[in-house]
């Protein structure tokens, strides 16, 4: 029997702002354990929490970016468990009125437009970090991240691959980073992943017993965790075997999936409406206001590129996905570069020395005007192309301009026809075998003589320029 | 609205409650009392009132986004029963049994 996979994602995006979401500690979960603390994120009696007005707004900044239709009328709710790492026995969150809802994200799969459904986007708090004992005798608990403001993204279950799972959490990363309410850096749990998938025969309309899969660390183990776990469920279904409602941890070293023998009775939050919160209710200026604060999203920017740059869609794609890159891009066009040669100098050699060095944009020691200044050297026939990636070299080792290097290293090419003509006539003038075969049709022995021009000029001369000139010059002989 | 001891028992597992079977059996018909007591609030007349989950108007009560100093950590872990290196030592907890 064929299988259709059917997967859900929940992601939990750690929000860039100053202090906590409802109180004003620091916001950042790598200080000294417990040090971030106080007696609201600690949940001692009687601490009121307070709403950060900007973890509100970056909410719903994402949830506008994620296409979600917003609820005006919002609120907050308490979702009650038992767990060390939530002092106060339950977590904010929000229930039946998220801030977001009914949104989506595009992605392209094998050439074609997919919309992802977004269910919800709500606001919470982060919990604790539990340290396990390697022994298993305790555990030990930092509230440095209790109260850290997080949103929630939950996906419909219209994601159909690995793949396609991947390719969503790259686009919703990408919107995250171009609104700048997130670091999304996954490796250190700024952004998060749940999955929920199961199998079900093609053409059903039911959903299959699912598993949960957690602890993916990486785009890369998302996809990991979830290819495996389609083989599991597809075995077992094949072999008639049920497959167990359950939570599964994906296990980095084994590159397999791990049940977690979760007592499955629990999921039951008793929510209620959280009594020390009052109601949000965000009118349409201020939700226009937010909307103004939105930039240019990703896809916008690549069809823009595509249709008013002209630029392939795979260079499109690659400028596009991080805001970084983008804005050195636009950076480099703004200093009056060629947007084609432009966009090769940035996906290969700035993005190749940036990634093999470890370096941020921020970090880059060719500014963009810089590189816009290579590209015209090369452009204008100064310098030929091999040159350029000689200049880039010496660029990138000392930050300095394209015109201080070609001036340096003496590379001027010369393409002045005054200077050329003579040193052109003598190498005609001694070389006639090569002039005599080049008139008998031999036309390799052209390249003999511009390399003898090469030669004379210690490799300065225009290339393209002395073939032409010689040709000029031999036809008139 | 009538409360059995099965659901006494699952409310007092949730918060973690030992509840030995007398109390059960003696708190499930208590519990149904007060809750048909309150239940009598159900008649009244609410046809056009929005319901509401506070009982007062205000709305949008936020702070700007400022750091405030934090506790200084002895202060904040010396109701700790027990702290390690600056942190709350607990009994071991199995993985995954919290949710974010």
């Amino acid at each position: 029997m064929n299988y259709e996979t059917v997967i859900g994602l929940e992601v939990h995006v750690e929000l860039k702002t100053a202090s906590k979401i409802f109180c004003g500690c620091k916001n950042d979960s790598k200080s000294e354990p417990n040090t971030n603390v106080c007696p609201v994120c600690m949940g001692h009696p009687g601490a009121l929490p307070v709403l950060n007005k900007n973890a509100l707004e970056l909410g719903l900044r994402a949830a506008l970016a994620l296409n979600c239709q917003i609820n005006q009328h919002s609120k907050f709710d308490r979702k009650n468990y038992f767990y060390p790492d939530s002092p106060k026995g339950y977590q904010i969150s929000q229930f039946d009125k998220p801030i977001g809802e009914h949104g989506y994200i595009e992605i392209e799969v094998g050439g074609e437009r997919k919309r992802i459904g977004i269910t919800r986007l709500h606001l919470e708090e982060d919990a604790g970090k539990s340290t396990h004992a390697a022994d298993g005798s305790h555990t030990l608990v930092d509230f440095n991240r209790t109260g850290v403001p997080l949103i929630e993204i939950v996906s419909e279950p219209d994601i159909r691959s690995p793949e396609e799972a991947r390719l969503y959490l790259e686009a919703l990363k990408s919107i995250m980073e171009y609104c700048d309410v997130s670091d999304c850096r996954m490796e250190e749990g700024s952004l998060r992943c749940d999955a929920n998938i199961s199998l079900r025969p093609v053409g059903s309309t039911t959903f299959g017993n699912k598993a949960e899969l957690k602890n993916m660390n990486s785009f890369r183990n998302v996809q990991r965790g979830l290819e495996y776990e389609v083989e599991r469920q597809r075995e077992l279904y094949e072999a008639g075997e049920p497959v167990v409602q359950e939570t599964r941890r994906f296990d980095e070293a084994t590159q397999t999936t791990i049940s977690m023998r979760s007592k499955e009775e629990a999921h039951d939050y008793r929510y209620f409406p959280e009594p020390d919160l009052v109601d949000l209710d965000i009118d349409d200026a201020w939700l226009a206001q937010i909307r103004t604060s939105i930039p240019e999203l990703p896809a916008a920017k690549r069809r823009r590129y595509e249709e008013e740059l002209g630029l392939p869609a795979y260079d499109a794609g690659v400028l596009t996905a991080d805001p970084k890159t983008a804005a050195y891009y636009e950076q480099v066009l703004a200093a009056g570069a060629d947007a084609k040669a432009a966009s090769n100098w940035v996906m290969s050699d700035i993005l190749g020395a940036l990634n093999s060095e470890g370096k941020t944009f921020a970090e880059c020691p060719i500014t963009p005007e810089n590189l816009a200044g290579l590209i015209g050297e090369i452009g204008s026939g100064k310098i030929s192309s091999k040159q350029g990636r000689e200049v880039f070299k010496a660029m990138w080792e000392t930050g300095k301009s394209a015109v201080a290097i070609i001036k340096e290293q003496g590379m001027e090419q010369i393409s002045d026809v005054a200077v050329l003509g003579p040193i052109l006539d003598e190498v005609i003038a001694h070389n006639e075998k090569s002039v005599a075969d080049y008139k008998g049709g031999k036309d390799r022995a052209l390249a003999a003589l511009v390399g003898q021009v090469m030669k004379a000029t210690k490799g300065k001369a225009n290339p393209a320029l002395v073939n032409q000139l010689l040709i000029e010059k031999i036809n008139a002989l | 609205m009538k409360i059995t001891a099965e659901t006494v028992s699952h409310v007092a597992r949730l918060a973690r409650l030992a509840m030995p079977p007398e109390d059960l059996r003696q708190l499930a018909p208590q519990l149904s009392d007060i809750l048909e007591y309150a239940e009598q609030l159900q008649q009244v007349q609410l046809d056009g009132v929005e319901p509401t989950s506070h009982p007062f108007q205000e709305v949008n009560v936020l702070r700007d986004d400022v750091v405030r100093p934090s506790l200084p950590r002895d202060l904040a872990l010396a109701n700790a029963p027990e702290a390690e290196a600056g942190q709350v030592r607990v009994p071991a907890v199995l993985e995954g049994g919290g949710g974010a």
